[in-house]
Order: C-alpha cells, then sequence, then structure tokens
C-alpha cells in the first residue's frame, strides 16, 4: 500500500465497534463490515477492503475473496435503482421473462446494464425466497411482489 | 384432519403479531420460563428426542438426536445457529415465521441453546431479506429489554446473547457448513464431514445448525409434550408442517398441516387447483432438489417423509412447485439447471463443470440444435456429479456437499419421466410448448 492509494473511512466508528463486538472472532464481523460500507458507498472499492482487512486483521486478498463470491456485493457502482428480477422457476411461471424482456425494451438495456441516466440497473437473480407472491422484484432493499408488466410500470415511473 | 388447527402460525393474521407484547399476551416464553425454573438441560434434549422433531431444512435429521451429540465435555464454548437462508427454490416458510411470529423462533432458539448450553446463538439470514432483518433485531431489542436475552436471563442464572447475521447472496450458505464459512467471513464453501458441525462447528467449535420452522415448533413441545406432538400425523416425522405452494396454482401460498396431508388436498384444496382448471402435469415436493413427480405420483401420496420416499423422491423443503400441461419441460429443466449452474459454489469439479455442461446441452436442446447423444449425455453427466440410478441407495460422495445430488436428481427426473419432450426437441427442432 502507498501513500496515494485512496482511503476509506467508516462515517460510524461507533457502528464498526459495536459490529465487531458481537463476534467471538474479528473475521466473523467481515460480512456485516462489508454490508455496512456497501450502505455508505454503493460499492465495495478495493479502499474498502483494505480498510476492512486492517479492521479484521486479515489480508486484503482475503477479503476480496469474500468479496467475490457473493452476489449481493457490487465491486462497481450500480444505478440508483437496481431492479432485482427474479427468473428461478416458480417466477418464470408466472412472467418473469416477460417482465425482464419489457424493461429491456423499455429502458434499453440488456440484464447486467445501467441506463445512460444511471437510473435504472437491470439484474436476474435466482430465486428470492418470496415464490408464492410470483414474480417477484427486488429494488434495493424492498421487495415487490405479485407484478405484471402494468404494475411494474407505475412502479418505476414513481421512483425518483 | 379437518379439525388441525394451525399451531405455527395461529396467529398470523392478528396485527402486531410480531411484537413481544403481543406474543406474551397469547402465552408466549411460557415454554422458556419452563425451561429455565424446571428443567435441566438434558430434560429438553430428551423431550425433543421423545417428540421425533424432525428438522425442516431439508434433511429430516431428528432434532433432539441432534442435540444429543454436543460434547459434553471439553472447554469450548458451544454455539447454536438458526438457518434462516430460506433460498432452495420454492420455499417461502421461514420468511413468514420471521415476519408474523419472530419471537416464536427466538424462544424455541433460547430453549436450545440453554439445552446445549451455548452462550452465543445466531440467525443467519439470507441478505436478500432485509424488511425481515429489521424485524428481527427489533425483536432481539425487545426481548433484551425484557431481560429474556443477555446475562441472567429471567433471572435463572443462564445468559445468552443472539446475533443477527445477514448473508449476501448464495445459495449454498444454506447448506450448513458452507453457512459455517460465510459466518466466519469468508466464502461459503462447504467443508467435508465428518467431522460434523456438532464436533467442529463455528471456529472449531461444537455448533448445532437448526432451521427457523425446526426451533420454532420447540416452544410448543415444550408447552404441550412429546405425546402431543408425536400424536400429529404420521408416527415416524409427526408435528405440524408448512407447505409452501407456488408456480401454476390459484392460491399460492403457505398451508399449515399436519405431516401427511394428501398433495392433492394441497393442490386442489387449499391452493385452489391448477390455474385456468388446466391438467397438472409435473410437480416438485420439496423444492426444486427434490426428484419431480407425474401428475400419477401425485395420486394418494402423503406429504410426509415416507410417503415421498415411496415414491423415490423427498420432503425437502417441503416448496412444492406445480407444473401445469402447458408447462415445457424442457424448458423448466433448463430453468432449474441454469439455478444449480449459477449457486454452484465451484469447489468440486464435477459440480462446477457438470452444471454448467447441463446448462450448455439443455440450452441446445431446448434451441433446437440437440441430438439424441445429447440426452444420454446429461444423464452421463448427472451420473459423474452424485446422480443414481435408484434413490434409495443414496449414492453421497462424488462431491463435497449434496448439491451434485440437489441437481442430479431433478434434472434426471425431468429426463427419465418425460423423455418425449426431449426427444421431440430433437425431432421436431426446437421445444414445441
Ligand atoms: C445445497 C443445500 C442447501 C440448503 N439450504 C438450506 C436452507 O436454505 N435453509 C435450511 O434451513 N437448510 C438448508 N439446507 C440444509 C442444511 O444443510 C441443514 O441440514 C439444516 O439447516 C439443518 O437444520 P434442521 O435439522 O433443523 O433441518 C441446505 C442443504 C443443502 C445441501
Ligand atoms: S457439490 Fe457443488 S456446491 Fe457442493 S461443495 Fe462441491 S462445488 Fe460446492
Ligand atoms: S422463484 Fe422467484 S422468488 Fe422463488
Amino acid at each position: 500500500m502507498t501513500n496515494n492509494d485512496p482511503k476509506f473511512e467508516f462515517d460510524k466508528p461507533e457502528m464498526v465497534e459495536n459490529i465487531i463486538s458481537h463476534y467471538p472472532d474479528k473475521r466473523s464481523a467481515v460480512l456485516p463490515l462489508l454490508h455496512l460500507a456497501q450502505s455508505q458507498e454503493g460499492f465495495i472499492s478495493s479502499a474498502v477492503m483494505r480498510t476492512i482487512a486492517q479492521l479484521v486483521e486479515a489480508a486484503p486478498a482475503e477479503i476480496a475473496d469474500t468479496v467475490s463470491f457473493y452476489t449481493m456485493l457490487y465491486t462497481e457502482p450500480q444505478g440508483k435503482f437496481n431492479l432485482q428480477v427474479c427468473q428461478t422457476l416458480s417466477c418464470s411461471l408466472n412472467g418473469a421473462d416477460e417482465l425482464v424482456d419489457h424493461i429491456c425494451g423499455e429502458y434499453k438495456i440488456n440484464p447486467g446494464e445501467t441506463t445512460e441516466d444511471g437510473k435504472f440497473t437491470l439484474t436476474k437473480v435466482e430465486c428470492l425466497g418470496a415464490c408464492g407472491t410470483a414474480p417477484v422484484v427486488q429494488i434495493n432493499n424492498d421487495y415487490h411482489e405479485g407484478l405484471s408488466i402494468e404494475s411494474l410500470d407505475k412502479l418505476l415511473d414513481s421512483l425518483e | 384432519m379437518s379439525d388441525f388447527k394451525p399451531i405455527l402460525t395461529e396467529h398470523i393474521h392478528t396485527e402486531n403479531s410480531h411484537t413481544l407484547e403481543f406474543y406474551r399476551s397469547v402465552g408466549g416464553y411460557s415454554a422458556l420460563e419452563k425451561v429455565l425454573k424446571t428443567m435441566a438441560p438434558d430434560d429438553v434434549t430428551n423431550e425433543v428426542k421423545a417428540s421425533n422433531l424432525r428438522g425442516r431444512g431439508g434433511a429430516g435429521f431428528s432434532a433432539g438426536l441432534k442435540w444429543g451429540f454436543i460434547p459434553k465435555e471439553g472447554d469450548k464454548p458451544k454455539y447454536l445457529v438458526c438457518n434462516a437462508d430460506e433460498s432452495e427454490p420454492g420455499t417461502f416458510k421461514d420468511r413468514l415465521l420471521m415476519t408474523k411470529v419472530p419471537h416464536q423462533m427466538l424462544e424455541g432458539i433460547i430453549i436450545a441453546s440453554y439445552a446445549i448450553q451455548a452462550q452465543l446463538a445466531f440467525v443467519y439470514i439470507r441478505g436478500e431479506f432485509y424488511s425481515e432483518y429489521l424485524i428481527l433485531e427489533q425483536m432481539i431489542a425487545e426481548a433484551k429489554e425484557a431481560s429474556l436475552l443477555g446475562k441472567n436471563i429471567l433471572d435463572s442464572g443462564y445468559d445468552l446473547d443472539v446475533v443477527i447475521h445477514r448473508g449476501a447472496g448464495a445459495y449454498i450458505c444454506g447448506e450448513e457448513t458452507g453457512l459455517l464459512e460465510s459466518l466466519e467471513g469468508k466464502r461459503g464453501w462447504p467443508r467435508i464431514k465428518p467431522p460434523f458441525p456438532a464436533i467442529e462447528g463455528y471456529l472449531k467449535s461444537p455448533t448445532i445448525v437448526n432451521n427457523v420452522e425446526t426451533l420454532a415448533n420447540v416452544p410448543h413441545i415444550i408447552n404441550r409434550g412429546a405425546d402431543w406432538f408425536r400424536a400429529i400425523g404420521p408416527e415416524k416425522g409427526p408435528g405440524p408442517k408448512l407447505f409452501c405452494i407456488s408456480g401454476r396454482v390459484k392460491k399460492p401460498g403457505v398451508y399449515e398441516e399436519p405431516m401427511g396431508i394428501s398433495l392433492q388436498d394441497l393442490i386442489y384444496d387449499r391452493a385452489g387447483g391448477i390455474t385456468k382448471d388446466r391438467k397438472l402435469k409435473a410437480v416438485f415436493p420439496g423444492g426444486s432438489s427434490s426428484p419431480i413427480l407425474t401428475a400419477e405420483e401425485t395420486e394418494d401420496l402423503k406429504m410426509d417423509f415416507s410417503g415421498l420416499a415411496s415414491v423415490n423422491s423427498m420432503l425437502g423443503s417441503a416448496g412444492i412447485i406445480v407444473m401445469d400441461e402447458t408447462v415445457n419441460m424442457v424448458k423448466a429443466c433448463l430453468n432449474v439447471a441454469r439455478f444449480y449452474a449459477h449457486e454452484s459454489c465451484g469447489q468440486c469439479t464435477p459440480c462446477r463443470e457438470g452444471t454448467s455442461w447441463l446448462v450448455k446441452i439443455l440450452t441446445r436442446l431446448y434451441d433446437g440444435n440437440g441430438t439424441r447423444r445429447d440426452i444420454e449425455m446429461l444423464l452421463e453427466i448427472t451420473d459423474n456429479m452424485g446422480g443414481l440410478a435408484d434413490f434409495s441407495l443414496g449414492s453421497f460422495g462424488k462431491t463435497v456437499c449434496p448439491f451434485g445430488e440437489a441437481v442430479s436428481w431433478p434434472v434426471r427426473s425431468f429426463i427419465e419421466k418425460f423423455e418425449n419432450e426431449f426427444v421431440a426437441c430433437v425431432n421436431i427442432g426446437g421445444a414445441v410448448v
């Protein structure tokens, strides 16, 4: 690490302390710290990984290894609204594929891409554990269930 | 059967059923008081053993037996982990229990922790369940305030802390050793067993992992006794059970019934029958890792551990996914295979490579570019991943965790039971429906 590398600091150091104090070993605090950092920054930069590595006394590469494993941890900025459409069987049987096609057509993006204005990212995800109210789209932290193309359109129009 | 009244979900329709105040108003935490005031840890384990409560997370192992594996000697701390990863496709029951009656689960956690003498417990909740996570945090705050957690719980001298730990998007973290790796801050790579977690789990200490629904049953067993529990449903796996029904039915949802209810009743009565009154074609009875059943196989089928074993499938997570006559089986099979290819942790070659080949081959079949040989190849690949001809013989061992089987079984069952549709893809060129 050189002095020119970008640095990351947590906004709320007391929360960091609190999280680490919950666990019998520091390394177990990695996922909650990553969640906290991502809620502050929007994604996990290498600066975040270095800061967390120091906090839990691990190598930055070990943190990077963890980060790369989980689909909810992003190493790049996402759109303001991340449209995570479930594509697994129960949702697919209830119209999820049509929702994906509709979003692609309406906003001119493919799954994995972000609109030019940075408003929407489209992500195909696997079963969200809400199959009884399929199809399901998770937008950032919130679930939206039992959607149709019409109700999805309304929902997306209402997002600012 | 019709006189069965929901036990785990009795109060879900009452407003504020998630609060401590409400839970206490309906007798909540009386089982904990009974345990702390009148029972030794082993008494609790023995009562749960006698109830024959079997795990609701997928494998159906006796909860009391498992708790009994925790070593009595040694000075290592013991841990309890409540598995709230709920990511088996078709499964959405733990979410209901956590949003509507979280204290019922917490009471079960505290009692189980006392039985194994743990001082620290975790709820590992899948990262996507964010609003559920907030409910659990509120649950913890309420319980601490009421001296149900922390030091000297209800003046008993017993101490316990419970930490809510969020996952970050990975199906394999539902597998108990993948979960423990993830809890330790690493990638969720399952461990080779043995040693089992009860001997070497979280931080190499004795650890019990139980599903949310399993633990939610515990307060009721303590309150009403093992005999009461064993009298509900079949002897070999009794108790109330949450069945999740989704796919092509009119009223999808979670239905609490005694173990052993007929699948036909669940589909045609509770869930209101097939969408648009179409004909039933196939059903996943226990999440997408269970071998699928044809419509004929669902007749007279009892939904319990032995009923499903009798048709070479399994109760699994009781996630019932219904497919009607218009569903193309090659497409459905591809959807399932794609799920597993995406979720394979990548640690074992047969699973990592096998799942991606299944997707490639199924895709070309579905697109009309496949051959007869492709169909044979699908079967060969599932064989190499742990697939087996006779389910009852078992064939664990080709991969580190049972995920290999969890892919092979459903994929094989699609091909064996609906071979004509796979052949049609080759002959007619592309999937028809
Ligand atoms: C691939 C795979 C995924 C699993 N996913 C879950 C899950 O999401 N939730 C769960 O409770 N158990 C899951 N299990 C089962 C757990 O490994 C473990 O058996 C269970 O949590 C034990 O709890 P129980 O005895 O109370 O059922 C999974 C198992 C495998 C092999
Ligand atoms: S069987 Fe698959 S999921 Fe399980 S450990 Fe091996 S690669 Fe990972
Ligand atoms: S299949 Fe979409 S939530 Fe389960």
